[in-house]
């Protein structure tokens, strides 16, 4: 059974000059102990389909259809005090900024036991023990003595290996961990990678990596899934998209990537931008930059359908439309 | 030929101290930044020099001792044969910083939100004079809109109506309205999205070649740098550790930080590779290790490592700052 | 110019003010009192200072809706003969202007120098800010009060214009200190930005920045504070009238009606004071109301 489930889900944002459809009818699951990734560009909706899963969506933004399924338990319709006791205990979460996730008034200590004894029945001295093997699982050295450090005497790197140590106090199934390299340098980087794929094994918690670097999706997801104006464009496992990209947007955003392996002499470019959530093409939204188009996508909205190894929301793949233009 | 732009010994000392009154009551000493340490480079004409490294390296310090926002510590800049600190203090400055000009990181605090793009864009022109009457202004503020890439007609707008690529299009506008030869751009694609990167940095590689720009690069981002760059620059807490003409560096990495640099990349080929990522950090730029900046972190080191700074030195067609490749050892 | 004004209805601050019944109504309310002030001329029924048109014999009429009161003066007359309603009117016209005036001088003067403080920085601005934080220690009224009752002593027979002179001085004096602290901090931001280095990387000089860059961009705060400060500056000038040392008896403001009026309180004529009172409550109130609206109207994280 999955993990999780998403479906058809819609997440608005009602405004005076009318409704935004941040994200339109989305689906897709998660495994246990697998690991995703949701890349996309500024504007895709990624980082909010991290907060409407774990329901911190910003009012006025709502969900407005669709359902959201933890272990089979429908949660996207709970309200604050039914979420919060699921926070922590059965989705942890990591952010960005690790400078702002941890509240400079606290040792971490103080807010890892806090956060430790709110989901789990221990004591402090037990807390306290389990505190420090978390810790030293994220690699932080001299664990009984940083417990009583404050979040200021760490670098930003340390941080985020708190920040991920807090965020598996307690055994969640699940992280969302909403672009948790970006802030880092890049050495940095390389080491919190590491360290994500290996306690999100060991501690057998399946992740949800929203990013917009591909490199970091190569080298960390089992599966990943590429935003467009709030709809999936394609999704399947990582090999597959990155090396077979099945999607024109895919293709374009693959292409785009300058390549540390080789020498290029010009990218390639996606012409124009994408759509604001308030101008979104009819039929599918990718179409007005799409070198491939044809009538169809101007029209008709595409549903993720089978291409290869990925699912693709194109209409190329279409089984009849390639009969149909192989015999016009 | 001599290059366009050579920089000598150039540093760049931040007084960070506490107030005085602070200082004199808790015994404190001065506390200085010494952000650029001693960097010397050369740019041809018509070329890139990509300078690349971490927090706390210097290398924005650097983009701005070039463009005299900063004035140096130490050192000098020659440009096109003059001492550029030393003329931006005199009245033939202003026709000096129409040579040379900068384009920023954040397209969103590059351009002032209360300006019309028009008015953006002819600035520079009013300030150098480089317009006679009104409609000359009109029309070349047109022009430059339209070489890169935008709308004559998008000059009445404001700011907040366009989006970050189209931005920083407007930045570069604003640049090269004096017909500058040198341009400093301080990761001008670091804030972008990967397609709209691709859009800007094409656009500069053409205006590099129709007008015979000289750019100074700075980035994060190895991958970015391959593609734009001919000569590659590593920096570490201030410092040079690697010179190099491109080809060689990316073929052969030679300081251990740079191969450091290399490895951690996250790369879209080869994935799921186990590899060891080096341990530590970037060091408190307050507090610089003795000797070389790297030897904490790096697997060679020795006891001359920890005592004495490596200086940057040739070496095979590259200029390399460090004791074990000079000594052979790697 | 009609679609200029559909625009503004139409944008961010326009759909805040007509969303906002407070807003509206303390709008209106300040319209209706800068109208009569302006024009008190030909809206106000009598002259209260014309002497020749004063009958001592209408003295200390109370309002007209009371059984000793006459139609010809709706709120009374005072000591003096003079229509209550008419010298509110007038009374407003120099409480209005002493207010604008100390205010637009606070803002030149404190803007100027909060910019100057900001940018150039260093020793400017270190001798700047102590400057600020002596005045801010002096309460404004007592400053007020010793510049003006100075000025008085010093020129115990100057005209109406120096007067008033020293009066708006006297206000300033204390009013710039605010515009400056936040026009400092806000330059210190907007400096470091990029469009700001951007200006410097041009070449164009320190002064043309502060002037055409830097100051349309942190202009925003001081016009809130400029509109709350409006109501505190009539405030000041009532009390300091009051106190007798603020607008000559010739030109009475507000504070000098209420002063007058407070001698008759408690032999019962009440209206010669509390009119004058209400006038400047609601003026006071109906701006800060309005500074209110705008502050939260401005404020973009509150939308």
């Amino acid at each position: 059974m999955s993990l999780l489930q998403v479906k058809n889900l819609v997440v608005e944002f009602p405004h005076r000059h009318g409704t935004l459809r941040a994200l339109d009818d989305i689906s897709f699951d998660i495994a246990p102990g697998e690991i995703l990734g949701v890349v996309g560009e500024s504007g895709a909706g990624k980082s909010i389909t991290g907060a409407a899963i774990i329901g911190l969506l910003e009012p006025p933004g709502r969900i407005a259809g669709g359902q959201i399924l933890l272990e089979g338990e429908r949660v996207d319709q709970y309200d604050f005090e039914q979420m919060r006791k699921i926070r922590g205990k059965r989705i942890g979460a990591i952010f960005q900024d690790p400078l702002t996730s941890l509240n400079p008034l606290h040792t971490i200590g103080h807010q890892l036991i806090e956060t430790i004894q709110t989901h789990l029945p221990l004591d402090d001295k037990q807390a306290r023990e389990r505190a420090v093997a978390l810790l030293r699982d994220t690699g932080i050295p001299a664990p009984e003595q940083r417990l009583d450090h404050y979040p200021h005497q760490f670098s930003g790197g340390m941080r985020q290996r708190v920040v991920i140590a807090l965020a598996l106090a307690a055994e969640p199934k699940l992280i969302v961990a909403d672009e948790p390299t970006t802030a880092l340098d890049v050495s940095i980087q390389a080491q919190i990678i590491t360290l994500l794929k290996s306690i999100c094994h060991q501690h057998q918690a399946a992740v949800m990596l929203i990013t917009h670097d591909m490199g970091v999706i190569a080298e960390t997801c089992d599966r990943v899934a590429v935003l467009y104006a709030g709809r999936i464009a394609e999704i399947g496992p990582v090999h597959e998209l990155i090396n077979r990209p099945a999607h024109p947007y895919t293709v374009g955003l693959m292409a785009a990537i300058p390549d540390i392996s080789q020498d290029r002499e010009r990218l390639n470019q996606i012409d124009g931008a994408m759509p604001r959530l308030n101008a979104i093409p009819s039929g599918c939204a990718y179409h007005p930059r799409c070198p491939q188009a044809f009538d169809k996508c101007r029209s008709q909205r595409p549903d993720l359908m089978n291409a290869g190894a990925t699912r693709a929301a194109c209409w190329l793949h279409e089984v009849q439309t390639t009969t149909q233009r192989e015999s016009a | 030929m001599t290059a366009l732009v050579q920089a000598n010994d150039l540093a760049m000392t931040f007084d960070v101290s506490a107030p005085w009154l602070n200082r004199v009551l808790e015994r404190k000493p001065r506390t200085l930044l010494h952000a650029v340490d001693g960097v010397s480079f050369e740019i041809e004409r018509g070329k890139t020099l990509a300078l690349v490294g971490e927090s706390g390296c210097g290398k924005s310090t650097v983009a701005r001792l070039l463009v005299g926002l900063y004035a140096p510590s130490r050192g000098n800049l020659q440009f096109d044969g003059l001492d550029a600190h030393a003329v931006f203090k005199t009245r033939q400055g202003l026709q000096l910083r129409s040579r040379i000009q900068m384009i920023f990181q954040d397209p969103y605090a590059s351009l002032n939100p209360r300006w019309r793009v028009q008015d953006i864009v002819a600035e520079p022109l009013i300030e150098h004079g480089l317009a006679q009457t009104a409609s000359e202004l009109k029309r070349r503020v047109g022009e430059l809109l339209t070489a890169v890439g935008l709308s004559a007609f998008d000059g009445v707008k404001y700011p907040h109506q366009f989006s970050g690529g189209q931005r920083q299009r407007i930045s570069i506008a604003r640049a090269l309205a004096t017909h500058p030869e040198f341009l400093v751009c301080d990761e001008p694609t670091s804030a972008l999205d990967v397609s709209v990167q691709a859009q800007v940095l094409n656009l500069m590689k053409d205006l590099q070649r129709q007008l015979g720009l000289t750019y100074l690069f700075i980035s994060h981002n190895l991958a970015v740098v391959r593609h734009v760059s001919d000569q590659v620059g590593v920096m570490y807490l201030g410092r040079l550790v690697e010179l190099a003409d491109k080809q060689a560096l990316f073929a052969n990495p030679r300081h251990p930080y740079t191969r450091m640099l290399l490895e951690a990349i996250p790369k879209m080929s080869d994935s799921g590779r186990g590899r060891t990522p080096v341990q530590g950090e970037v060091p408190n730029p307050l507090n610089p290790p003795t000797g070389c900046a790297f030897h904490p972190r790096c697997p060679h080191a020795n006891e001359r490592c920890r005592t004495e700074r490596p200086h940057l030195l040739a070496l095979a067609g590259i200029k390399i700052a460090c004791h074990a490749v000079q000594e052979g050892r790697i | 110019m009609k679609q200029w004004w559909a625009r503004l209805g139409d944008s961010d601050i326009g759909h805040s003010f007509r969303s906002s019944p407070v807003a509206m109504a303390a709008a209106l309310v300040a319209l209706v009192c800068i109208f009569c002030s302006l024009f008190a001329n030909g809206v106000a029924p009598h002259n209260p200072f014309d002497l020749s048109t004063l009958e001592l014999s209408d003295a200390r009429l109370p309002p007209a809706w009371t059984a000793a009161g006459s139609a010809k003066y709706l709120l009374g007359t005072d000591d003096q003969g003079r229509d209550i309603l008419s010298a509110l009117m007038f009374g407003a016209r120099i409480s209005l202007a002493v207010g604008f005036a100390s205010v637009a001088l606070s803002v030149l003067i404190g803007v100027t120098l909060g910019l100057l403080a900001g940018y150039i920085g260093g020793w400017l601005d270190a001798v700047l800010m102590r400057l600020c934080d002596v005045m801010l220690s002096f309460p404004a009224i007592l400053v007020a009060l010793l510049i003006a009752g100075v000025g008085r002593a010093l020129f115990p027979n100057a005209q109406e214009g120096l007067a008033f002179f020293v009066l708006i001085v006297s206000i300033t004096l204390t009013g710039w200190v605010q515009y400056a602290r936040t026009v400092r901090g806000s330059t210190l931001v907007e400096r470091n930005k990029e469009y700001v280095q951007a200006a410097r990387v041009t070449g164009v000089s320190g002064l043309r920045i502060m002037r055409r860059h830097v100051l349309p961009n942190v202009l925003g705060p001081v016009l809130v504070l400029a509109t709350i400060q409006v109501a505190s500056a009539i405030i000041i000038e009532a009390t300091l009238s009051f106190l007798g040392v603020g607008a000559p008896p010739t030109s009475p403001s507000l504070g000098t009606l209420i002063r007058v009026g407070n001698n008759y309180l408690f032999s019962g004529e009440w209206w010669i004071t509390v009119f004058p009172g209400l006038m400047l409550v609601l003026i006071s109130l109906s701006v800060n109301l309005l500074g209110d609206w705008l502050r939260d109207a401005l404020n973009p994280k509150l939308r």
